[in-house]
C-alpha cells in the first residue's frame, strides 16, 4: 500500500479518458485498466471513479451504454466520445508540458552540485 | 394551464430521477459483484468475497450522493428528500414546530395587515388611466384646502395642467319622489370627469360645457355603488329627475363600478356639479375668495414634457400673482405638489401609517430574532445528530441545506397561516365604517401584492433566523462531538443568542413604551377639559336647507326647535349652534379677526384668526362652557340689535390685554363690522384635541343664520329615551325634516378617532412584542436551565442554598431583560416624542408610564422565568448523577 502514490486532484478525470480510449469499458474493467497501465501504482479508492464517470459523462466527454460483461453479468459500458478524444489530447499535452517543467525544477541543477 | 404543466413537468424529473437511482444502484452492485468475481477466483469463499468487495468499495452512500451531484441538476430531488426529513424531524418536536410557526404567523400577519392598509390608502394609484401622472395642489397657508375662486385663477393661469379640476364633499338630501334620505357626494368641477379620463358606466358625464355660470348646470351622475342600492340597477334612471334639498337635478349616468372618488377612503353616492353648490347648501362659497372651504382639492395631469420642478414653480408663481392681486383675501406660502387626494392631510396619514409599517417591521426583526435563538438551541442540541451525520459522510452542504429547508418551511408556514389571518382580518376591515354617518371605509383589499409582500417577508425571515446556526455547523467537529457529548462546546454562540435576545426584548419593550404612553394619552384626553361638557348631552342634527326652509324662516323655525327640546320632561337646557358644534368634523371655519382701529383689512394683517361659532341664547348653558365675565346671548341679540360676540380667555388676551378689560369693547372682523363683546368664556377645545389653546369667537346666530344646525339638549336621562322623544317632537314640527340624533361623545369619537386607532394598533403590537418577549426569555431561561442539569445537580448536592442555584440558572437571562429593557424604555422615550403628534397629550415624562414598563418587563420576565425556575429547583441530584 505505502508505495502507492495518491493522485493529484484533477489527475482522475485524465487517467478514465485514457483508460477508455483503448476500447469501451465498464466500471470495474477501467479501474483494472488503470491499474494495468500504471503498474499498480496509484492509490484509488474503487468508489470514488464514479462520481468521476458521471461528470465526465454530463460533460459529454464520454457515453454510456449498457451490456454484458465477460463475467456474464450486466454492467454499464463508458466509451469516448469525439469530445472526449479531444479533451484527452489536449489534456496529455497539456500534463507533458506540466511534468517536464516540474521535473526540471526538481532536477539537481549545477550550483548545486 | 400553465401551473398543471409546470406541475407535470416536475413530477416527471422526479420520477426520471427515481430511475436514475435506480440505474446508479445497479451499477455500483455491478461493479461489487465484479470484484467479488475477482475476489473469489483468488480463493476467498463467496461471502467473505462479497464483504470484501464492499469493503473496498468505501462509503457507498457518500459516493451515491456524489454522483448524483455529478449528473446534476438534483436540486428537486434534493429538495424532496430534504423536505421530508424535515417534516419528519418537525414531527417529532411538535411544540417547537407550533410555536416556530404561530410566532411567525403573528408577525407576518401584522405586516400584511399594516401593508395592505398602507396600500389601500397611500400606495395603490387611482383607479384612473395614467393615474402616475396626476398631481394635486396644495395652496396658500392650509394644505388641500383652497377657495373657489383661487381655484378658477389657478385653473386658468397654470401652464404646467393638462386641465385641472376641483373637488369638495356635499351633504345633501336626496329625494326620488317618495323617500328623502341624507346623501353625501362630490360637488365638483365641471371638467372633473375629463381631468381623469374616464368613461361613464352608464349615460354620461357632465363636462365643462355644461357649465355656464352658477346654477347652470343642474345634474347629476350616480356613483355604481349608490345606482345599484338605491335605484336597484335600474337602467331607466338616467334622464330622471330627483331633488337635492328639494331642488330638482337631472340624473345624467353612472360612474363606472371601479370609481369612486378621488378619496382614497371615501365611497360617495353621487356627483353634482360644483357650480351648483351654492343652490343646494346656501350660502356664499363659490363667490368668497376668503372661503377656504369651497375646494377640498384641485389635481390635475402634468402636461407632457412639464417637469415636477416646473410645475411647482409654476403654481407658486401663481399663487404670487394673487396674492398680489388680491392681498385681502388672499396670502400666499411657497408649496409644493402632492400626491392626489392626500394633500388636505398634510403628511400626517402618510407618517402614521409609516411609523406603523416600522413598528411593524420591528416586531417581525424581533420575531426573527427570537427564531433565530431557537434555531440555535436547536442545532446545539442537535450537534450529535449532526455529528453522527458528518462522520457518516455527509456533506456540510447538504446539512446546512437541511437546516435551511427546515427555517425556510417553518418560514412558509407562518407565512402562509399569517397571511389567511390578514386576508380575514382585512376583509372586515374593508366593511368597517368608523364614521356612523359618512360614507368613508378603509380603502383595503387585500389583493396580490399583499400576497406577494407576505410570502417575501416570509421567506427572507426564513433566510434570517435559518442562518443563525450557520456558524455552529461549519464549526463543528465530528470527533470532538462524538467523544465528549454537546456539553463540551465552546460559549461562543450564547453570545449570539444573547445578542438577539437583547435586541428582541429592547424592541419589545420600545413597543410597550409606547403602547403605555398612547393608552396613558388617550385616557387623559378623554377626562380632559374641552371647554365644554360632552357627557350627558345629545345632539340633533338637521339641515333646513334640505327640508326647503328659506333664509327668512329659519331663525323662527330654529326657535320653534329649542321650544319643542324644553317641553320634554327631564331636559335640563336646549342650545343651538349653526354649522358645527366645537371638536366636530367640520368645525375647521376661521375667520380674520383686527383691532377696532385697524384700517388694513387684508388677510395678511389680521390679528388673529379664530374658531367662529353661531351659536343660540342658551347654547353656552347647555354646552357647560363657563362664563367667565358679562353676559351670554338673549333672544334681543338679532339681526335688528348691533352685533354681539362672546370671545373665550385666548382670544380676550391677545386682543384686549385682558379677560377683565374685553367686555364692552369692540374689534373687526374683515368686512369691516364693528363687533360688541358681551362676555368672556373659558378656552376649549376646537379642531383637534392635541392644539394649544386657540382663540374663539361665539356670536348670535340671529343675526347671520344659517341652515345646517346642532341642537345641544342636556339631560340626565337615558340617551336612547331621549333620543325618542327628540325625534317625536320633530316629526310634530315637520315630518320632512331630516335629522340626526346621537350623543355628543359619539360625535367626540371622530375627533378622537386617529388617536383611538393610534392606541388600538399600537395595543396590539406592544401586546404582541410582550408574547414575543416571553417566548424568547423563556426559551432562553428553559434552554440554560436544561443544559445546566448537570451542574446545578452537583451544585446542590455540594449544598448550594436555593437562591444560588437559581442565581446559577437564571442570572444571565434576567441580566439580558434588565439590559433589553433598559436600552428599549430609553430608545421607547425617544420614540413618543413622534407619538405626540397624534395622540393628544401622549408625553413620555410620565411616571406612571415609567413605572408601567417597568412592571410590565419585570412581569413577563416572572412569567417567562417561572417554569424554569421551577424545573432548576426540582433537580434532584442523585438522579442526575446516576442518568449520566
Amino acid at each position: 500500500m505505502s508505495d502507492q502514490a495518491q493522485l493529484l486532484p484533477g489527475t482522475l478525470d485524465l487517467l478514465i479518458l485514457r483508460a477508455v480510449s483503448l476500447g469501451p469499458l465498464h466500471g470495474y474493467g477501467i479501474l483494472l485498466r488503470i491499474g494495468q497501465i500504471s503498474g499498480n501504482a496509484l492509490l484509488i479508492e474503487q468508489g470514488a471513479l464514479y462520481p468521476g464517470l458521471f461528470r465526465l459523462a454530463r460533460q459529454g466527454l464520454l457515453q454510456a451504454s449498457w451490456g454484458t460483461s465477460e463475467n456474464n453479468r450486466r454492467a454499464k459500458f463508458y466509451e469516448l466520445t469525439v469530445a472526449g478524444r479531444k479533451r484527452l489530447r489536449e489534456e496529455t499535452d497539456s500534463w507533458n508540458r506540466l511534468a517536464a517543467a516540474i521535473a526540471a525544477a526538481l532536477s539537481p541543477q549545477a550550483e548545486e552540485i | 394551464m400553465k401551473l398543471v404543466d409546470s406541475i407535470r413537468f416536475r413530477l416527471a424529473t422526479l420520477l426520471q430521477r427515481s430511475r436514475l437511482r435506480a440505474e446508479m444502484e445497479e451499477e455500483l452492485r455491478s461493479h461489487i459483484d465484479h470484484r467479488a468475481d475477482d475476489l473469489e477466483r483468488s480463493g476467498l469463499s463467496r461471502s467473505d468475497a462479497e464483504r470484501r468487495a464492499r469493503i473496498e468499495f468505501g462509503a457507498r452512500e457518500k459516493f451515491k450522493e456524489e454522483c448524483h451531484e455529478a449528473a446534476g441538476g438534483i436540486f428537486l430531488a434534493t429538495l424532496w428528500q430534504d423536505l421530508r426529513f424535515c417534516l419528519r424531524v418537525l414531527r417529532k418536536s411538535p411544540g417547537f414546530a407550533i410555536a416556530a410557526v404561530l410566532t411567525l404567523a403573528l408577525a407576518i400577519g401584522a405586516n400584511a395587515v399594516v401593508f395592505g392598509i398602507m396600500d389601500g390608502m397611500i400606495l395603490r394609484p387611482l383607479n384612473v388611466p395614467q393615474a402616475g401622472n396626476i398631481y394635486g395642489t396644495q395652496y396658500g397657508s392650509n394644505p388641500g384646502w383652497q377657495s373657489y375662486p383661487n381655484y378658477l385663477d389657478l385653473r386658468d393661469r397654470n401652464h404646467s395642467f393638462d386641465g385641472l379640476a376641483a373637488f369638495s364633499f356635499a351633504f345633501v338630501g336626496l329625494d326620488t319622489g317618495k323617500n328623502p334620505s341624507a346623501a353625501t357626494g362630490y360637488a365638483a368641477s365641471g371638467n372633473y370627469f375629463d381631468v381623469l379620463r374616464i368613461q361613464p358606466y352608464l349615460g354620461r358625464f357632465f363636462h365643462g360645457a355644461d357649465e355656464r355660470g352658477l346654477n347652470s348646470a343642474p345634474y347629476v351622475v350616480l356613483s355604481y355603488a349608490y345606482w345599484h342600492s338605491r335605484f336597484q340597477d335600474d337602467r331607466n334612471v338616467v334622464g330622471r329627475t330627483v331633488f337635492l334639498n328639494k331642488h330638482p337635478f337631472t340624473i345624467l349616468g353612472v360612474a363606472p363600478r371601479e370609481f369612486h372618488g378621488t378619496v382614497a377612503f371615501a365611497f360617495p353616492d353621487f356627483f353634482m356639479p360644483m357650480v351648483n353648490e351654492e343652490q343646494v347648501n346656501g350660502g356664499n362659497l363659490l363667490h368668497d375668495r376668503g372661503s377656504i372651504t369651497a375646494v377640498f382639492e384641485s389635481f390635475g395631469h402634468l402636461k407632457p414634457g412639464v417637469t415636477l420642478a416646473q410645475a411647482n414653480a409654476d403654481v407658486n408663481a401663481v399663487g404670487k400673482y394673487l396674492e398680489a392681486t388680491y392681498p385681502q383675501d388672499f396670502s400666499h406660502k411657497p408649496t409644493l405638489l402632492s400626491r392626489q387626494g392626500m394633500t388636505a392631510f398634510g403628511g400626517a396619514v402618510t407618517a402614521f401609517l409609516a411609523g406603523l409599517m416600522l413598528l411593524a417591521g420591528m416586531i417581525l426583526l424581533a420575531a426573527c430574532a427570537n427564531l433565530g435563538s431557537l434555531f440555535a438551541a436547536r442545532a446545539t442540541d442537535r450537534s450529535r445528530e449532526i455529528a453522527l451525520r458528518l462522520a457518516l459522510g455527509s456533506s456540510r452542504r447538504r446539512i446546512l441545506r437541511q437546516l435551511l429547508t427546515e427555517a425556510l418551511l417553518i418560514a412558509l408556514g407562518g407565512g402562509a397561516l399569517g397571511l389567511l389571518g390578514s386576508v380575514a382580518l382585512l376583509h372586515r376591515l374593508s366593511t368597517w365604517q368608523p364614521i356612523a354617518e359618512a360614507p368613508a371605509r378603509l380603502p383595503v383589499a387585500p389583493d396580490g401584492r399583499v400576497y406577494v409582500v407576505a410570502l417575501v417577508l416570509a421567506l427572507l425571515s426564513g433566510m434570517l433566523f435559518g442562518i443563525v446556526p450557520i456558524r455552529q455547523v461549519m464549526r463543528a467537529n465530528p470527533y470532538e462531538v462524538v467523544k465528549a457529548g454537546a456539553n463540551a462546546r465552546g460559549s461562543r454562540w450564547i453570545t449570539v443568542r444573547e445578542v438577539l435576545l437583547v435586541v428582541q426584548i429592547a424592541i419589545c419593550a420600545v413597543l410597550v413604551t409606547s403602547s403605555l404612553v398612547a393608552v396613558r394619552g388617550l385616557a387623559r384626553s378623554l377626562h380632559g377639559n374641552f371647554g365644554f361638557e360632552p357627557r350627558n348631552a345629545m345632539l340633533l342634527h338637521a339641515n333646513l336647507a334640505m327640508a326647503g326652509y328659506s333664509d327668512d324662516q329659519m331663525p323662527a323655525m330654529k326657535r320653534r326647535m329649542i321650544d319643542a327640546m324644553e317641553t320634554i320632561p327631564g331636559v335640563e337646557q336646549v342650545g343651538l349652534v349653526d354649522g358645527y358644534p366645537p371638536l366636530a368634523y367640520g368645525s375647521n371655519f376661521r375667520a380674520n379677526v383686527y383691532q377696532e382701529e385697524a384700517t388694513d383689512l387684508r388677510q395678511s394683517k389680521a390679528a388673529l384668526a379664530a374658531y367662529d361659532y353661531l351659536i343660540s341664547p342658551g347654547y353656552l348653558e347647555a354646552a357647560h362652557t363657563s362664563l367667565l365675565t358679562g353676559r351670554s346671548f338673549n333672544w334681543q341679540d338679532d339681526k335688528d340689535a348691533p352685533p354681539v360676540a362672546v370671545v373665550n380667555r385666548e382670544f380676550a388676551v391677545r386682543i384686549f390685554g385682558s379677560v377683565g378689560n374685553a367686555v364692552g369693547r369692540h374689534y373687526k372682523r374683515q368686512d369691516g363690522t364693528r363687533v360688541q363683546v358681551v362676555g368672556v368664556v373659558e378656552d376649549g377645545k376646537y379642531m383637534s384635541l392635541n392644539e394649544d389653546p386657540q382663540p374663539a369667537m361665539f356670536l348670535s346666530g340671529l343675526q347671520s343664520p344659517s341652515s345646517a344646525v346642532y341642537l345641544v339638549v342636556r339631560s340626565k336621562r337615558d340617551p336612547e329615551q331621549l333620543a325618542a322623544a327628540m325625534r317625536s317632537k320633530m316629526r310634530e314640527l315637520d315630518a320632512g325634516l331630516l335629522t340626526d340624533i346621537t350623543t355628543w361623545t359619539n360625535v367626540l369619537a371622530l375627533v378622537l378617532f386617529p388617536s383611538r386607532m393610534a392606541t388600538m394598533a399600537l395595543g396590539v403590537l406592544g401586546l404582541m412584542g410582550a408574547m414575543l418577549s416571553i417566548t424568547g426569555i423563556f426559551g432562553m431561561a428553559a434552554y440554560s436551565v436544561s443544559r445546566r442539569m448537570r451542574e446545578l445537580g452537583i451544585r446542590m448536592a455540594l449544598g448550594a442554598q436555593r437562591r444560588e442555584v437559581l442565581g446559577a440558572a437564571l442570572g444571565r437571562p434576567l441580566k439580558l431583560l434588565l439590559i433589553g429593557s433598559s436600552a428599549g424604555l430609553l430608545l421607547g422615550l425617544l420614540a413618543t416624542r413622534v407619538l405626540a403628534f397624534i395622540v393628544y397629550q401622549a408625553t413620555p415624562r410620565d411616571p406612571l408610564v415609567l413605572a408601567g414598563v417597568v412592571v410590565a418587563m419585570s412581569l413577563l420576565g416572572l412569567v417567562a422565568t417561572w417554569i424554569p425556575a421551577q424545573r432548576a429547583l426540582s433537580v434532584n441530584p442523585l438522579n442526575l448523577l446516576r442518568e449520566e
